[in-house]
C-alpha cells in the first residue's frame, strides 16, 4: 500500500508522487509512463467532438480531483444490492481505488481460479496478466481512456482456466468516498469452454467522486460469461468508463448493465465477436432523475462469420434527467451470416427529461440480418385512469406501467439477485408521478 | 339499509363541452339497469364520471354512494369504495401479467386502508380464486399468465374485464359495451357469465346497443339517454322495444334532447373536420 500522499490533481508532479508509491515491475510503470504522456497530449473532449455533441463537460474540472494517495485508514462497507440470497464463490472490494479485499472459497482455488486485486497480479502473476492487460482497452481513443491506462488503481483480475465451470458467483465492489477518485481496472480472462458469473458493482454516498474506469472482458473458446455490471454511484459523481468484450470462437456473453447513479456519465460499451459462432447478448437498464446526464455508446463489432449480436436497452427518465444513446452494428466484409439486432426504448415520466435515440449500422458484408429500433414515449394518461379504477393509487399505476415497461429486459436477465435487485432500486426511485 | 348510488341532476362537460345536461338515476345493489341510447348521447360519458375520469368535469349535480359523496373521492377511493366499470376499450399494459395486476387490484379493493408495499393477498389462496373463477368462466388458464390486454383479441379483452369483475367484487358495476366488438355467441357467454359471477348481488348498469347482452340480466329498469339526459325509463319491455324499432319514437316524443343531440354530433363532426384538416 502507498505510503505517499499524491495531492494537487492530475499533475505531472502528482502522478511521479503517484508512480513511485506504486512499487510496480518497470513493464507496467513504462506503460503508464507512455499512457500519460498520451492523456496530457489530448484535451478534454468538448461538445465539438461528435461523440459528446449532446455531453457537456464544461462543469467539469478534473483537478478539483487528485489521484489515489493513502488509503482511508477504515471505510464503512456499503450494501451490496447484488448478491441477496446468493451464495457467491467470491468476492473483492476496492473503496477510492484502493483494493480492500479479494476471496475466493477454497474449492475455486483448489481448481486453479484467480481472483486477486489487478495491483497485486502485475506483480505475483505477470506472466498470466501481462500478455491480457490491455487486450480489450484502447489507451488511446481519448483523455480518458489514457488517464485510465496511466493512472488505474484498485483494480480487480479474474482468471478462469480452461475448463473450469463456475456456477457460484464472484462479486465485485467498488465503492467511493466524499472526493473520492475510482480508477478501478477490471480484466475477466475465462479460458476455453470457461464459465463463470460475474456480478460487479459500484457504490456511492452523495458526495462528489470521479470514476475513470476500465473493463476488460476476454472470452475464450467455447467459454460461457454472465457479466453484470451496476453503476449505483451517488449523483454527484463524475462517471467515465471504457468497457469491451472479446468473444470467441463458440463462445457466449451475456452483459448486463445497470445505470442508476452519477451526475453525469459518458460509457462506450464494446462487443467484438472475434471468434465464428460466438454469441453476445448486452442488456441494459437504466433509470435516471433529478438533473442526471447518461451517455452510452455502443459497438457491436462482427468480425467473422456466423456471429450473433443482441443488444436491449430500457430507460426511464424522471424530473430533468437526460439519456444518449448511441448504437452501432458494425459488420466487417469477411463477417458473412451475421444477425445483429439493437434496441433502445424510453419511457418519459415528466414533462422536462429526455432521451435521444441514435441507432445505427455500418454493414459491409452482404449476406447478414441487422436491424434496430428505437422508442421514446410517455406514459399514457388513460392507462393511469385504467389502473386507478382498478383500486391503485396513481403512484402505484406508474410503478406498475414501469414495472412493466422494463419486463421485457428483466426476461432477458438470468440472474434473479440481478433482477430484484435491479426492480427494487427503480421502484424506489419511483416518486409521485406528476 | 339498502345500498343505493344515486345520480342527481349530474352535469358533465369535456373540454367545455357540456355532454351530460342533468342525469338522475338511482340504482340498488341487487338490481340491473339497462342503459340505451344513439351513439354520442353520453352513454359513456356516464360511466367514466361515476369512476372520476380527470378529463370529465363535473360541472354540477351530486352521485352518492349509500349518502357518501364520490364526487371527492379519487378513482382508487370510488373503485375501494365498491365501483367498478368494464371499459368499452381496454387498456393494456406490456410486461404486467393478468395474474400479477389482479393481486395488486384486488388487495386494494378488499383491504381499502391498504398502503402501498403493505402486503397483497397470500399468493396461495389468491391463485386458487383466481384459477376458480377463470374455471367459471371457461377462461384459458394460460390467460393469467398473459400481460395485460396486451395482444388480446375484442372478445378476449370484453372476458378479462369480466374476470375482473368477478374478482373485484364490486357493489355497483358498470358495464360500458361489453358486448360491443362480440359476435353472438361470445355476447351469449358474456351475458350467461355476468350472471353466474353473481351479477344479482351487485348493482350492474349495463350499457349497451342490443338486448343480447341482457338475456340473461333482465333489466329491472331500462333507461334511454338522449342528448346528455335520460328521457325515458321503463321496464324490460322498453330495451325490447329500442333493439326493435329504434330511437325514432323517442326522438319525436322529445324533440329537446334531439335536438341537443344534433348539435353535440354537430360539434363532433366540425371538431373531427378540423383534427383532419
Amino acid at each position: 500500500m502507498s505510503s505517499v500522499t499524491a495531492q494537487g490533481g492530475f499533475t505531472s508532479e502528482s502522478f511521479a508522487a503517484f508512480l513511485r508509491g506504486r512499487d510496480e515491475p518497470d513493464w507496467a510503470l513504462d506503460q503508464r509512463r507512455r499512457a500519460w504522456e498520451h492523456a496530457e497530449s489530448l484535451p478534454l473532449p468538448s461538445t465539438a467532438d461528435e461523440e459528446w455533441r449532446r455531453t457537456d463537460l464544461r462543469r467539469f474540472h478534473l483537478n478539483r480531483f487528485e489521484l489515489p494517495g493513502e488509503s482511508d485508514p477504515s471505510p464503512a462497507e456499503p450494501d451490496a444490492l447484488l448478491t441477496h440470497g446468493v451464495q457467491l464463490a467470491g468476492r473483492t472490494w476496492a473503496h477510492n481505488s484502493h483494493p480492500l479485499e479479494a476471496s475466493l472459497s477454497q474449492k475455486w482455488r483448489d481448481r486453479g481460479v484467480l481472483l486477486t486485486s489487478l495491483d497485486a497480479a502485475i506483480k505475483e502473476h505477470a506472466d498470466l496478466v501481462r500478455p491480457h492487460l490491455w487486450r480489450a482497452f484502447d489507451r488511446e481513443y481519448d483523455k480518458f481512456a489514457a488517464l485510465h491506462a496511466a493512472c488505474w488503481s484498485g483494480g480487480t483480475v479474474l482468471y478462469v482456466p480452461a475448463g473450469v465451470e463456475m456456477d457460484e458467483p464472484i462479486h465485485m465492489l467498488s465503492s467511493l468516498g466524499e472526493g473520492g477518485v475510482d480508477l478501478h481496472h477490471t480484466l475477466v480472462i475465462l479460458e476455453e469452454s470457461a464459465e463463470a458469473t460475474v456480478l460487479g458493482e459500484t457504490s456511492g454516498d452523495a458526495g462528489a467522486g470521479l470514476h475513470l474506469g476500465g473493463i476488460e472482458l476476454l472470452v475464450g473458446p467455447q467459454a460461457r460469461l454472465r457479466y453484470v455490471n451496476l453503476q449505483n454511484w451517488g449523483q454527484q459523481v463524475w462517471h467515465f468508463a471504457h468497457q469491451k468484450a472479446l468473444v470467441d470462437r463458440d463462445a457466449r456473453l451475456q452483459w448486463t448493465i445497470g445505470a442508476l447513479g452519477s451526475k453525469l456519465a459518458k460509457v462506450n460499451q464494446h462487443v467484438a465477436l472475434t471468434g465464428e459462432h460466438a454469441q453476445a447478448q448486452v442488456n441494459g437498464v437504466m433509470f435516471t432523475e433529478g438533473r442526471q446526464h447518461i451517455n452510452y455508446h455502443t459497438h457491436q463489432h462482427h468480425q467473422v462469420p456466423n456471429t450473433t449480436s443482441d443488444l436491449l436497452y430500457k430507460g426511464a427518465l424522471q424530473d430533468d434527467s437526460r439519456v444518449v444513446w448511441r448504437g452501432m452494428i458494425k459488420v466487417d466484409p469477411a463477417a458473412q451470416k451475421t444477425s445483429g439486432y439493437q434496441r433502445d426504448d424510453n419511457l418519459i415520466l415528466s414533462d422536462r427529461a429526455r432521451a435521444d435515440s441514435i441507432p445505427g449500422l455500418e454493414i459491409e458484408a452482404d449476406d447478414v440480418i441487422c436491424t434496430h429500433g428505437a422508442t421514446a414515449g410517455r406514459v399514457d394518461d388513460e392507462l393511469i385512469f385504467y389502473c386507478r379504477t382498478r383500486g391503485l393509487t396513481r403512484n402505484e399505476a406508474v410503478r406498475t406501467v414501469v414495472a412493466g415497461f422494463f419486463q421485457k429486459v428483466f426476461d432477458r436477465i438470468t440472474i434473479e439477485s440481478v433482477r430484484e435487485a435491479l426492480g427494487e432500486a427503480i421502484g424506489r426511485r419511483i416518486r409521485e408521478f406528476h | 339499509m339498502s345500498e343505493t348510488l344515486s345520480i342527481n341532476d349530474l352535469h358533465v362537460s369535456v373540454e367545455g363541452k357540456e355532454i351530460l345536461r342533468g342525469v338522475n338515476l338511482e340504482l340498488r345493489r341487487g338490481e340491473t339497469h339497462a342503459l340505451m341510447g344513439p351513439n354520442g348521447s353520453g352513454k359513456s360519458t356516464l360511466g367514466f364520471a361515476i369512476m372520476g375520469h380527470p378529463n370529465y368535469e363535473v360541472t354540477s349535480g351530486r352521485i352518492t354512494l349509500d349518502g357518501e359523496d364520490l364526487l371527492a373521492m379519487e378513482p382508487h377511493e370510488r373503485a375501494r369504495a365498491g365501483l367498478f366499470m368494464a371499459f368499452q376499450r381496454p387498456m393494456s399494459i406490456p410486461g404486467v401479467k393478468m395474474a400479477d395486476f389482479l393481486r395488486h387490484a384486488v388487495s386494494n379493493v378488499r383491504n381499502p386502508e391498504r398502503k402501498e408495499g403493505e402486503d397483497l393477498l397470500p399468493m396461495r389462496e389468491f391463485r386458487k380464486e383466481l384459477r376458480s373463477k377463470m374455471e367459471q368462466l371457461r377462461m384459458d388458464p394460460e390467460f393469467a399468465r398473459r400481460y395485460v390486454n396486451d395482444g388480446f383479441s375484442g372478445g378476449e379483452m370484453k372476458r378479462a374485464e369480466i374476470l375482473q369483475l368477478a374478482m373485484l367484487r364490486p357493489k355497483f358495476a358498470v358495464l360500458d359495451e361489453t358486448d360491443s366488438g362480440l359476435d353472438v355467441d361470445a355476447v351469449r357467454l358474456a351475458s350467461q357469465s355476468i350472471a353466474e359471477i353473481g351479477g344479482r348481488e351487485m348493482g350492474i348498469l349495463i350499457i349497451t346497443h342490443h338486448d343480447k347482452l341482457l338475456e340473461h340480466n333482465p333489466p329491472d329498469v331500462t333507461h334511454v339517454m338522449l342528448g346528455g339526459r335520460i328521457v325515458e325509463s321503463g321496464g324490460a319491455e322498453l330495451a325490447a322495444e329500442l333493439h326493435k324499432s329504434g330511437y325514432d319514437r323517442i326522438r319525436a316524443a322529445h324533440p329537446e334532447a334531439a335536438a341537443a343531440e344534433e348539435r353535440l354530433a354537430q360539434e363532433e363532426r366540425e371538431a373531427a373536420e378540423q383534427f383532419v384538416s
